[in-house]
C-alpha cells in the first residue's frame, strides 16, 4: 500500500481524481481482456474447425457437419492423403525449395550486404540505389521474362527455377546491410590490426554479431518459399514435382470435395510453419517489428 | 603508395563479396525489368519469332472490358481489405499494449494466419464458406438468416475475399504497429488519464499521433501487397463467378501462361507497375500533413 501513495504523491492529484482515474484504468483493463479472448477465439476458429473436419469422417462430415468434436475419431484420413496424391514427394520438393533458396539467400545477402556496409569500392552506392529500385518493382513484372529465361535454360519443370532466384533478394541484402551498420567498426579494427583479412573478419565478427538480423532473413524466406503458390504454378507441370502449396490446390477437385480429406492435407502443410512458429514466435514477431521500425 | 595499394585491396574484396549476389540480381531482377518493358512493346507466343508491335499492347489495353474489370476488382479489394486490416490491426495493438499477462498466447492467436499459405487459408474458407455444409451459415441460421452463396454470386464473392484477407494479414499490421506502441512512453498517456482524459482521448490525442510514422509503413506496405493479390483470388473464387475476383494479377497470368500472349501480358505487368508506383508517389508526397515527424 505504500507503493500506491508513492505514486499519488508523485502525480500530486487529490485522492478522489486519483482513484477515478485509477478505475477507469483498471476498469478498462478488464474490458479489454474480455474483447481480446472473444477477439481471439474468432481469429483461431478456422483452425480449430480445420482440425475437427481433419478427423470426422467421410460420412459424419455431410451427414453432421457441425459437431466441433468429432463423434468418431477418424486418423485414417491422415493416412488416406498420402494415398490420393504423393503428398509425401510434394513434402520434400517444398522442404528442398525451401531449404536451398533459404541457405543461398543468407550467403549471398550477407556477402553482399557487407560489401555495401563496410567497403569502399568504385561505383558502389550507384549498384545499391540500383538494387532499392528493383525491391519496389513487384515480382509479377519479372515472372514472364523469367520464365522464358528458364525456358531457354531448359529448366521448366525442375526445381532450379524455384531455387536460382530464389537465392538472391534485393530486400535481404538491404535488411542486413542496415543492421551491419549498426555493428561497431572496432571490433574488426582490432582484428585487422592482428593481421584478419576480410573474409576472417566478415566471418567471425561480424556474422555472429548479426545473428538476429540473420535469423529474421531466414524466417522470412522460409515461410516465403514454403508458402509460395505463384512461382511453382508457373514453373512447375509434372505432379512428382510439385510443391505443397501448388499440390494443396489442385488436390481439392472439383465435384464431391472430401472435405475431410482436405482438411487433413492443409493440417499436414501448415503444421511445420505453425510448429515453428510457436517454438520461435520471438524471432517471427521481432523480425517484422523491426523492419517497421526501421522503415 | 602503402593506401593506394591497401584501397585497391579493400576494393577489390568488395567486388569479390558482391559478385555472387550481383550475379543473381543482373540476371533475375534487372534484365527481366528490362526484358519485360522491351516485350510489352512486341507480340510473342514463344514459338514464333517475337515481332514488333509498337504500343498496340498497350492501347489493346485500355480498350479491354476485362483489364478494366481487373483493375475494378484489384482496387475494390484494396479499397476494401486495407482500412480494415490496418484498422483492427491497430485496435488489437492498442488492446495488447502494455498488457503482459497472455501475450504470447493472444499474439500466437492473431498472427497465426500470417504463417500459414493463402492456398491453405483458401481452403479452409472454402470449407466454413460452404452454401450448404459451411459453418458460417450455419451459425448464420441459428439467428435466422437465409443460407448465403458466399463464394458463388457475383454480389458476395469479393466480399467474402475481403474478409478472408483482413483475418489473414491483420496479424502482421498489428506485430508492426505494437512494436511501435512499445516505444511509446506510458507516462505520457497515464498523465493524460490523470489529467482527466478519457482512455480514447488519450489514446487518439497522444498514442496514435506518435506511432503515425508506423502507420504509414503499414499503409504503404499493405497497398503495395494488396495490388499483387494473386492467391487467394485464385484458389478461393478462382477469379469468379463472372471475373467478379479476377484482379490484375490473374489478368497477367491467364495472358502469359494460358494464352501465350507475352507482349500483352508484359504490358498488362508494366501497367500494375506503374499505378503501384503513382499510388505510392501520392502516398509518400501527402505523408507530410499526417505522418509525425520527429
Amino acid at each position: 500500500m505504500l507503493g500506491k501513495s508513492d505514486v499519488a504523491g508523485q502525480v500530486r492529484v487529490t485522492a478522489p481524481t486519483w482513484v477515478q482515474a485509477r478505475s477507469r484504468l483498471v476498469g478498462s483493463t478488464v474490458a479489454t481482456y474480455v474483447l481480446l479472448t472473444v477477439a481471439a477465439v474468432l481469429m483461431a476458429m478456422p483452425f480449430i474447425w480445420m482440425l475437427s473436419s481433419s478427423f470426422k469422417s467421410y460420412r459424419e462430415i455431410f451427414l453432421d457437419p457441425f459437431r466441433l468434436i468429432p463423434r468418431q475419431w477418424t486418423w485414417t484420413n491422415y493416412r488416406d492423403v498420402f494415398r490420393v496424391a504423393p503428398f509425401h514427394l510434394y513434402i520434400l520438393n517444398t522442404a528442398k525449395v525451401t531449404l536451398f533458396s533459404t541457405l543461398g539467400t543468407l550467403a549471398t545477402s550477407s556477402l553482399g550486404a557487407y560489401a555495401f556496409a563496410r567497403l569502399r569500392f568504385p561505383g558502389r552506392d550507384y549498384l545499391f540505389m540500383g538494387y532499392l529500385a528493383t525491391m519496389m518493382i513487384p515480382g509479377q513484372v519479372t515472372l514472364v521474362p523469367r520464365f522464358i529465361l528458364m525456358k531457354w535454360l531448359g529448366l521448366i519443370d525442375n526445381h532450379l527455377a524455384l531455387i536460382l532466384p530464389g537465392m538472391f533478394t534485393a530486400y535481404g541484402t538491404f535488411l542486413l546491410r542496415q543492421f551491419f551498420l549498426t555493428v561497431p567498426r572496432e571490433l574488426e579494427e582490432a582484428a585487422a590490426i592482428d593481421g584478419a583479412g576480410y573474409l576472417r573478419r566478415f566471418v567471425t565478427i561480424v556474422l555472429p554479431q548479426a545473428r538476429p538480423a540473420l535469423a529474421t532473413l531466414a524466417v522470412f524466406t522460409i515461410m516465403w518459399h514454403w508458402n509460395d503458390y505463384l512461382n511453382p504454378l508457373v514453373f512447375l507441370h509434372s505432379e512428382r514435382n510439385r510443391t505443397l502449396a501448388l499440390g494443396l490446390a489442385i488436390f481439392r477437385g472439383d465435384v464431391d470435395v472430401q472435405w475431410n480429406l482436405v482438411m487433413a492435407a492443409v493440417t499436414i502443410s501448415v503444421a511445420p510453419l505453425v510448429a515453428a512458429f510457436l517454438a520461435a514466435q520471438r524471432f517471427f514477431v521481432e523480425g517484422i517489428a523491426l523492419t517497421g521500425l526501421k522503415g | 603508395m602503402a593506401s593506394h595499394r591497401l584501397r585497391a585491396r579493400e576494393a577489390a574484396a568488395g567486388y569479390l563479396f558482391l559478385t555472387p549476389n550481383l550475379l543473381g540480381f543482373l540476371i533475375f531482377s534487372a534484365f527481366p525489368v528490362v526484358a519485360s518493358l522491351l516485350l510489352s512493346f512486341a507480340d510473342w507466343d514463344l514459338i514464333t519469332a517475337p515481332q514488333a508491335a509498337g504500343v498496340s499492347n498497350y492501347t489493346r489495353l485500355v480498350d479491354d472490358p476485362v483489364f478494366w474489370k481487373s483493375l475494378y476488382n484489384t482496387l475494390y479489394y484494396t479499397v476494401g481489405s486495407v482500412p480494415l486490416t490496418i484498422g483492427l490491426g491497430l485496435l488489437l495493438a492498442l488492446a495488447l499494449n502494455g498488457k503482459t499477462r497472455g501475450l504470447y498466447g493472444y499474439r500466437a492467436a492473431f498472427f497465426l494466419p500470417v504463417v500459414a499459405s493463402s492456398v491453405s487459408v483458401a481452403l479452409i474458407w472454402q470449407w466454413l464458406l460452404d452454401r450448404d455444409i459451411g459453418l458460417i451459415n450455419y451459425v448464420l441460421s441459428l439467428v435466422g438468416i437465409e443460407p448465403i452463396p458466399w463464394l458463388t454470386s457475383t454480389r458476395w464473392a469479393m466480399p467474402s475475399v475481403i474478409m478472408v484477407a483482413v483475418w489473414k494479414n491483420l496479424g502482421y499490421n498489428m506485430v508492426i504497429l505494437l512494436a511501435a506502441l512499445q516505444e511509446v512512453p506510458r507516462e505520457l498517456y497515464e498523465a493524460a488519464v490523470v489529467d482527466g482524459a478519457t482512455p480514447w482521448q488519450a489514446v487518439r490525442r497522444i498514442t496514435i499521433p506518435l506511432i503515425t510514422p508506423s502507420i504509414f509503413f503499414v499503409t504503404v506496405t499493405s497497398i503495395i501487397g494488396s495490388f499483387q493479390v494473386f492467391e487467394l483470388t485464385s484458389v478461393l473464387t478462382r477469379g469468379g463467378p463472372a471475373n467478379a475476383t479476377n484482379t490484375l494479377v490473374m489478368f497477367i497470368y491467364q495472358y502469359a501462361f494460358q494464352s501465350f500472349q507475352m507482349g500483352y501480358a508484359s504490358a498488362a505487368a508494366y501497367a500494375l507497375f506503374a499505378i503501384i508506383l503513382a499510388v505510392t508517389a501520392v502516398q509518400f508526397a501527402t505523408s507530410k500533413r499526417w505522418v509525425y515527424q520527429q
